[in-house]
């Protein structure tokens, strides 16, 4: 009746191994983290975290507010010493550094862009304070040109930053940290303060460029579309831990917890298994995509029911349908179970009787993921 | 052509609906439009008016009781003023007193400002509070407890004595403003600044120092103000061998004619007027007043 399928992980950072071999002008070092352990006001933040991200590799740490993921952030960034681990950027360990001498440059949520110097100037400061070797004022014009038309800003140089929008402060940020062409590229919920529309542009940009340069990121995001979209790989964390560490398709497709399953994407979870397409009680929790639910709408009145109910699954009734755009969501009744559903094209009316069938589902005991299962 | 069309079609909108909706109310409007403008008179009259007379009677030759006007105009006065070398050399320790106090105090307080803005040590609150002690006793008691102190200590008439008096005065403008100053200033900035390859002390000048400028600033403006203006102390430290304009005023409300006063006292509102108009246009009209959001 069912199938296993195993889980095993594609070769991680592929296609970003790719583009930082495309252009070689810049040498991006990975991350290494390794046994983070952070205890704030007698709360565990982060618990023993292990992390690598491949060089030229994009991550993305995805998890609600409070679980740990900016904390995370902050200390590869320096601003926050951990209790115990390490972190190496490239090779080196840079744990016990601050973060002026960490490889690493960060773009911040609200950009903190200083208010008293000009776009040019606040994308320059960084190069200024180059000691070894001091770079001339050429130098610095010259980069920061380079590095402003990397962001198309170079029409708002002079400008000061309370004068330009949230989109462009942003790439002003995004410059800012590009400039000191660093190791390690990190972005914290880079495009929380943006529209929704500016949003799906800049992340497309962010992502470009990334690309471009091959230049080791991390992002720290609660938004799981935007983590989707952008990411080699995402970490789900939660309560100071890294649930899942895979590609976006995989975490979504072979969720290893019941946490990933219904963090990412949706999810139907009932109580039980599956059995004969029935959800019967019992112990396990099992989870159902709603786009793997399948309605068939009964339209002649139950004349050709008997042809329907062995192979479509149980009588359904719709007792509410939400249009969600190009889809529309179903909550359905069934005699076992309420499960919700996506559907395209015709839409049921409220009320409408049929039958609902369960095409794949995954079965998690404690809490982790045993099985995923396809009906035959 | 297109543009004149175009001004003239939009003019009328503009004016259209501003009759229709005064027509209902336009009596209450008329009365409150004219108590603004009698409170407005009268305030101007209350402010100006002195300063109007101030300004009349220093031109003034002599000016009897029943003439609304001077009987005639000398600048005499003004000569008497520049002439009398007291006088000279009270503007002088004025001019003196004034900077080197904002500079002593900036020097004491902006630390301390800083220290309460950024770190949390114990008895930080009561430390805050405490800096109003020296303003929350009459001043006079506090000074002759402080004259007391000076005599055993060979402060009385010294240029440190008075300046010691000058500088208690604008501890608390020095310490809380630039501690709020310093406080307002995001942390993500100066995180940024790390993060570019700052260090702490070039972070502070870099980034939290041009920040806290203007509070900063209003705080010097302030402590300048009190020091020009602080008499009690001066006098009863300084007399007679350091006399400044403020305690110079006494002597000449007493001993010289109005007149002299008058044109003393312009003399001593001149700078106090100067650096509210500069405090003016940095502070308010300055680019670093202008909106800039940040979390």
């Amino acid at each position: 009746m069912t199938t296993n399928q195993t889980l095993s992980s594609s070769a991680p950072g592929a296609v970003a191994a790719e583009a930082a071999a495309s252009t070689p002008t810049r040498r991006s070092g990975g991350l290494d983290v390794r046994g983070l352990h952070k205890v704030l006001g007698g709360r565990t933040i982060i618990d023993s975290l292990d992390m690598t991200v491949q060089p030229g590799e994009l991550v993305s740490l995805l998890g609600p507010s409070g679980c740990g993921k900016t904390t995370t952030l902050r200390m590869i960034a320096g601003f926050l010493a951990p209790d115990a681990g390490s972190i190496k950027v490239g090779d080196r360990e840079v744990v016990h550094l601050g973060p002026e001498q960490r490889p690493s440059a960060m773009v911040f949520q609200n950009y903190a862009l200083w208010p008293h110097m000009t776009v040019a100037k606040n994308v320059g400061f960084p190069l200024k304070l180059r000691k070894a070797p001091k770079l001339s004022k050429s130098v610095i014009a010259e980069r920061v040109e380079a590095a402003l038309a990397l962001v198309n800003l170079v029409h708002h140089k002079d400008s000061r930053p309370a004068r330009i929008s949230g989109g462009e402060q942003q790439r002003t940020a995004l410059a800012r940290a590009l400039v000191q062409e660093p190791e390690l590229l990190l972005l914290d919920e880079p495009l929380s303060n943006l529209d929704a529309k500016l949003r799906v542009k800049v992340r497309e940009d962010i992502r470009e460029i990334q690309q471009r340069l091959g230049i080791t990121t991390l992002i720290v995001t609660h938004d799981q579309e935007e983590a989707m979209s952008m990411s080699d790989r995402i970490a789900v964390m939660n309560q100071g831990r890294i649930e899942q560490f895979s590609t976006p398709s995989e975490l979504y497709s072979a969720p290893a917890t019941e946490f990933v399953a219904t963090f990412i994407g949706s999810l139907n979870r009932l109580e039980g298994r599956v059995e004969d397409g029935r959800v019967v009680g019992g112990e396990g929790v099992v989870g159902i995509r709603p786009e793997d639910v399948v309605f068939v709408e009964d339209t002649d009145g139950g004349v050709n029911g008997a042809r329907h109910s062995a192979v479509d699954g149980l009588a359904a009734t719709v007792e509410r349908v939400v249009p969600r755009g190009h889809f529309a969501e179903l909550y359905l009744r069934r005699e076992d179970a309420e499960l919700r559903a996506f559907v395209t094209g015709a839409l049921p009316s409220v009320g409408a009787r049929g039958y609902a069938r369960i095409e794949k589902w995954l079965d998690f005991a404690d809490g982790k993921l045993v099985r995923q299962e396809v009906a035959q | 052509m297109a543009q004149a069309t175009l001004e003239s079609a939009a003019a009328p909108r503009e004016s259209a609906p501003a009759p229709a909706e005064a027509k209902p109310r336009r009596s209450g409007k008329a009365a409150t439009g004219l108590l603004t403008t009698v409170l407005a008179l009268l305030l101007a009259l209350f402010i100006i008016g002195p300063l109007v007379w101030l300004g009349v009677r220093a031109f003034a030759d002599t000016w009897t009781y029943p003439h609304l006007w001077p009987d005639s105009w000398t600048t005499h006065w003004w000569q008497v003023v520049f002439g009398d070398k007291a006088l000279g050399v009270a503007v002088q320790n004025s001019l003196f007193f004034a900077p080197l106090t904002v500079l002593v105090s900036a020097v004491i307080c902006l630390p301390a400002a800083y220290a309460f803005a950024r770190f949390e040590f114990p008895g930080r609150r009561f430390f805050l509070i405490g800096l109003f002690a020296a303003n929350a006793f009459p001043k006079m008691g506090l000074f002759v407890s402080l004259a007391a102190l000076f005599y055993a200590l060979n402060l009385m008439n010294s240029i440190l004595g008075i300046l010691i008096v000058h500088v208690l005065g604008t501890i608390v403008f020095m310490t809380w403003i630039p501690s709020a100053a310093f406080a307002a200033v995001p942390r993500s900035l100066e995180e940024a600044a790390r993060d570019a390859g700052a260090s702490k002390l070039r972070v502070f000048f870099s980034v939290t120092l041009p920040m806290a400028l203007p509070g900063i600033l209003v705080a010097a403006i302030m402590s300048f103000l009190a020091s020009f203006d602080e008499a009690q102390g001066t006098y009863l430290v300084g007399a007679p061998d350091y006399m400044t304009m403020p305690t110079q005023m006494y002597s000449l409300v007493l001993n010289y004619p109005t007149q002299v006063a008058a044109v003393f006292s312009i003399l001593l509102a001149i700078p106090s007027v100067a650096l509210l108009l500069a405090a003016h246009k940095h502070i308010i009209g300055g680019q670093l007043a202008e909106g800039f959001q940040i979390k």
